[in-house]
């Protein structure tokens, strides 16, 4: 098994699914139909591959497995060179887990265009896996920018009101950022002559160029964390897309600005990412405070939970640049945890959304009464976030926490500040969703959960408790890599300390 | 004993089938008046695929001929081959129209091939003389053609413009030509880029009469190309001559020209970049610049094409720039790429009719997406790739151009055109959200004409499969740009 280009299959597959789906002819029902399954088959074989990929991952090893390589664009060197190591490893298995549950939960509460909504998500599945075990810049660069192109289709398509708007805004936004990280890849390749991401890991630049390149870095993956004050697309993209799109935004994409501070800002430019570490952390303190107290404010629930990503991905992006091995470590479990619940709590949402079309929380009110199951399930991720002990959110805030101590006392006081903020807007949102007497006329008749909604809720219900009961099970793997990517940082720096002005 | 005078004429074999396949068509159409275009137009496209299919296989190492007037090397071979197949394609997608439109005439398929001559020589060209001798073959045609609906008046006032415009240019080009003799004693490349050499090898600085001379041909060819601030003519010929004439100036005739201007500036005067690189910056950041912001406002597709075409003639020079052999192949790939997107677009442009009229707004596109998917598709394709987004082929031509920017210590010129590319993506991304987002408007016609649909699919898929296979098309170009620098 071990000579099967595993992760290419598990990149390509979905592919293969949307081809396919293409091709499906008929009646509009019976396209649904049959769009549906062969989506939903297509994820699921992919996941089980994936956890295949995790099978044959070997966890004490801190560099790159399973690689592939296969010549691409001969002329410059450029292959393509696929493979992951203990952090992408867990990427890749969210992303093909959270396809599964999108086309799970959207199988009711999508019926226009169907045949293209699954197209899209499985095109999405790919890129998804592709930028994850991308070991090439200029592949992880393809792979990277063109999860934009189906994203600004589906929040466009099957977005709400003022999805034009959040669609465009979303495309440019990061498109300005990402073509600065494209002049910084080229500029790379010429300095150090090659585009394997082993290679440039390896290259000693020189602090000034550090510089320039990491701010070129910066400007594309603080737009995709999103960093304050970069963070205003989030909210605009996250209320218009729809159910699914919010999900993989918050779950997956989101992911892609932290992943790439580890992959490339820390290991390449080690100097300048020390240089820079004190605005990274302003910038994120600031973000977690003043996004808290925004999401405080919100009356729309799709608004509240982007910006509570936004004051949870402060945490990450302080946790990256402490750097320790418990910080990182941290930030990655941070990630994981985000991309599970935050997504969940997009389905909370949108569970009903569906039924009554509305997002505004003075809508809602006493849903306990009639949606139990859903009160228990909300409950559960509600907790999640705020970073309960016993759940995913707890772990990686505490590791991030006590990382940062070790460096800047300050830094952790404000993060901290941000929890119990957090702790705050979503207790107070549970309280007037779920709680209460349910007074409303139009909620007397609201249903609970259907079969699909479940089945869609429990890989991330268990999830988030496992995480949070067990959470070496998901440390372990990763430790090796975290270890390795410090110890390359720890050779490289120590040099002068270098100025930009 | 062969005399003196008489050479070898394989380097020429594509220009002399194409010469010969333009006399017998006119003389085949003028015979066939009733069915004139159905007779001369498959004809012509079998002549421009034997002369591309000639410019392929034809030995490579460079050859003379003519009098050292004409170079048949890899450079010329590598265009050559786009250049006519693009022309074969945007003959193919001509007929329906000119059937429908009542302009059903076999001059333009002749047209067509005379310009096709002209073009390939204008790449051949290896003296000031047969520089404007192969450019006026190749304008000539293209007046006409953009005056071909002449019952038309914006057809009419379009092949005005253009050929008004076109002899001021010219006239420039000539003028340029004629202080750059003046300067150096001779027409010839060769004896150009050898006139300032001293005795011992090193390179003499050229005089400021040359510098005028070269800034006056770098005016008169810029115009051809249709890059700021020679640009002027562009949206209106496009707007205003019949959608295939269009297509046929914005894809193949472009190539052409830069073809051309490369090979003027890299071999006669490439020894002495620093003369020229300041003004092909100029222009390309012009280009860059205006191609984005003014294609903002535009609501015709075809006017939004035109300038669409400007912004990547800019991003093409912007590999020229460099002035290496790197930025040579930057611009050959992207010009390839270039011709196939805009193909592409054109195609999908003339599936829009309505009730056996075209149309040719932005609007009418509305909808697009639950009407006619696959139609839909292929626009959405060809934008994206058009705006440069990877992993479509449009991005793999910017990589390369700012790759040898960069190469070249021109960072900024690069980061200039990553900027503009972004609203760039503006109006294309507009173009999909008309296609996608907004609510259905009335259905274009169906039963799309074969040669249309065939070219449509045939640009789309090679935009989308060019992340796959790039190796050919990297490779020839490779040895192009190789070629130029010998």
């Amino acid at each position: 098994m071990s000579d099967w280009p595993l992760l290419s299959l598990v990149t390509f597959l979905p592919l293969v699914g949307a081809a396919f789906i293409f091709f499906i002819r008929g009646d509009e029902e019976v396209v649904a139909r049959n769009s549906r399954s062969v989506a939903l088959w297509t994820a699921l074989v992919t996941f089980l591959l994936s956890l295949l990929v995790w099978a044959n991952f070997d966890p004490a090893q801190g560099g790159f497995q399973l690689v592939e390589k296969a010549p691409w664009l001969e002329g410059l060197g450029v292959s393509y060179h696929m493979g992951i190591d203990g952090i992408s490893l867990w990427f890749v298995l969210l992303s093909t887990l959270l396809t599964v549950v999108i086309i799970v939960g959207s199988w009711h509460s999508v019926n226009t265009s169907v045949k293209e909504f699954m197209i899209a998500f499985l095109i999405m599945d790919t890129l998804m896996v592709g930028v994850f075990s991308a070991l090439d810049v200029v592949l992880f660069y393809l792979f990277f920018e063109g999860i934009l192109i189906p994203m600004y289709l589906i929040i466009g398509i099957w977005g709400g009101p003022r999805r034009i708007y959040a669609s465009f805004k979303f495309f440019l936004y990061t498109l300005l950022g990402s073509v600065l990280f494209l002049v910084a890849i080229i500029v790379m390749y010429r300095e150090a002559g090659t585009t394997e991401i082993p290679g440039l890991m390896a290259h000693n630049f020189p602090p000034e160029l550090q510089l320039w390149l990491w701010l070129a870095f910066f400007a594309s993956f603080a737009v995709k964390v999103p960093m304050w004050p970069f963070h205003t697309w989030l909210p605009d993209a996250h209320v218009e897309a729809p159910t699914a799109g919010s999900v993989l935004l918050a779950g997956v994409l989101l992911k892609l600005g932290g992943y790439g501070f580890l992959r490339f800002s820390l290991p390449m430019l080690p100097d300048a990412s020390a240089y820079f570490a004190p605005m990274v952390f302003t910038l994120s303190a600031v973000a977690i405070v003043y996004t808290s107290l925004v999401a405080l404010m919100q009356s729309d629930m799709k608004k509240l939970i982007a910006y509570s990503s936004v004051a949870h991905m402060g945490i990450v992006t302080i946790g990256c640049f402490t750097p320790n091995a418990m910080g990182i470590q941290g930030s990655i479990i941070q990630m994981l945890s985000h991309g599970i619940v935050s997504s969940a709590l997009f389905m909370v949402v949108g569970v009903i959304y569906d039924r009554i079309h509305s997002r505004e929380i003075d809508r809602y009110g006493g849903l306990a009464e009639r949606m139990p199951v859903y009160a228990f399930t909300f409950m559960l991720f509600m907790f999640a976030s705020v970073g309960v002990p016993g759940t995913s959110g707890f772990v990686g805030e505490v590791l991030v926490i006590v990382g940062v101590f070790q460096v800047n006392s300050w830094v952790a006081f404000f993060a901290a500040t941000g929890l119990i903020l957090g702790a705050g807007y979503m207790l107070w949102l549970y309280r007037r969703v779920v709680f209460g007497a349910l007074t409303k006329e139009s909620l007397r008749s609201i249903k609970d959960m259907r079969t699909n909604e479940l089945l869609a809720f429990a890989p991330l219900v268990i999830l988030a408790i496992w995480m949070g009961v067990y959470p070496s099970f998901f440390l372990d793997p990763m430790a090796a890599s975290v270890n390795e990517l410090l110890a390359g940082m720890a050779a490289k720096t120590g040099g002068t300390q270098v100025a930009l002005w | 004993m062969i005399p003196e005078f008489v050479f070898d004429l394989t380097p020429a074999l594509p220009e002399i089938i194409l010469a010969g396949a333009g006399l017998v068509l006119l003389v085949l159409g003028a015979m066939r008046e009733e069915d004139g275009l159905k007779t001369v137009t498959p004809l012509a496209v079998v002549a421009l695929l034997v002369a591309a299919l000639l410019a392929l296989t034809l030995d490579r190492q460079p050859q003379t001929g003519f009098f050292g007037h004409f170079v048949f090397d890899g450079f010329a071979g590598f265009l050559k081959v786009i250049m006519l197949a693009g022309a074969a394609g945007s003959l193919l997608v001509a007929t329906s129209y000119m059937r429908e439109e009542r302009v059903e005439r076999f001059e333009y398929a002749v047209l067509l091939v005379f310009a096709s001559l002209g073009m390939c020589m204008m790449v051949s060209a290896n003296s000031l003389i047969a520089l404007y001798m192969a450019l006026e073959l190749h304008s000539l045609p293209l007046y006409v053609m953009a005056a071909f609906h002449r019952d038309n008046l914006r057809s009419t006032e379009a092949g005005l413009k253009y050929f008004v415009l076109g002899a001021l240019a010219s006239g420039m080009l000539l003028y340029g030509c004629s202080l750059v003799y003046g300067f150096t004693g001779t027409v010839s490349f060769e004896g150009i880029a050898a006139a300032f050499h001293g005795t011992d090898g090193t390179v003499g600085s050229l005089p400021v009469g040359a510098v005028t001379g070269l800034v006056f041909v770098i005016a008169g060819l810029a115009f051809k190309l249709a890059a700021v601030p020679f640009h002027m003519w562009t949206p209106d010929v496009y707007e205003g001559s019949p959608t295939p004439v269009a297509t046929f100036f914005a894809a193949a005739p472009k190539v052409a020209a830069v073809g051309l201007f490369v090979r003027v500036l890299m071999q006669p005067f490439g020894e002495w970049v620093d003369a020229w690189q300041q003004v092909v910056i100029l222009i390309a950041v012009a280009s860059m610049l205006l191609g984005a912001f003014a294609a903002i406002g535009q609501t015709n597709i075809k006017r939004l094409m035109a300038y669409s075409g400007i912004g990547h003639v800019g991003y093409a020079l912007v590999g020229l720039s460099a002035g290496t052999e790197k930025g040579a192949y930057g611009v050959l790939i992207y010009m390839a790429i270039y011709l196939v997107m805009t193909l592409g677009t054109f195609s999908c442009i003339l599936f829009m009719r309505r009730q056996g009229r075209y149309v040719e707004e932005i609007a009418d596109l509305a909808g697009l997406g639950r009407r006619q998917p696959l139609l839909a598709a292929a626009f959405g394709v060809l934008m994206f790739s058009l705006a440069g987004i990877p992993p479509l082929a449009g991005f793999f031509g910017k990589l390369y151009v700012f790759l040898a920017a960069v190469d070249a210590g021109l960072t900024w010129l690069a980061v200039v055109g990553v900027l503009t590319s972004v609203v760039g993506a503006f109006y294309y991304l507009r173009v999909v959200k008309v296609i996608y987002f907004d609510e259905p408007a009335e259905a274009f016609d169906g039963g799309a004409d074969p040669g249309v649909a065939g070219v449509a699919a045939v640009t789309t898929v090679m935009n989308l499969l060019f992340v796959v296979v790039p190796g050919p098309l990297l490779a020839a170009a490779a040895t192009a740009a190789a070629a130029l620098m010998r």
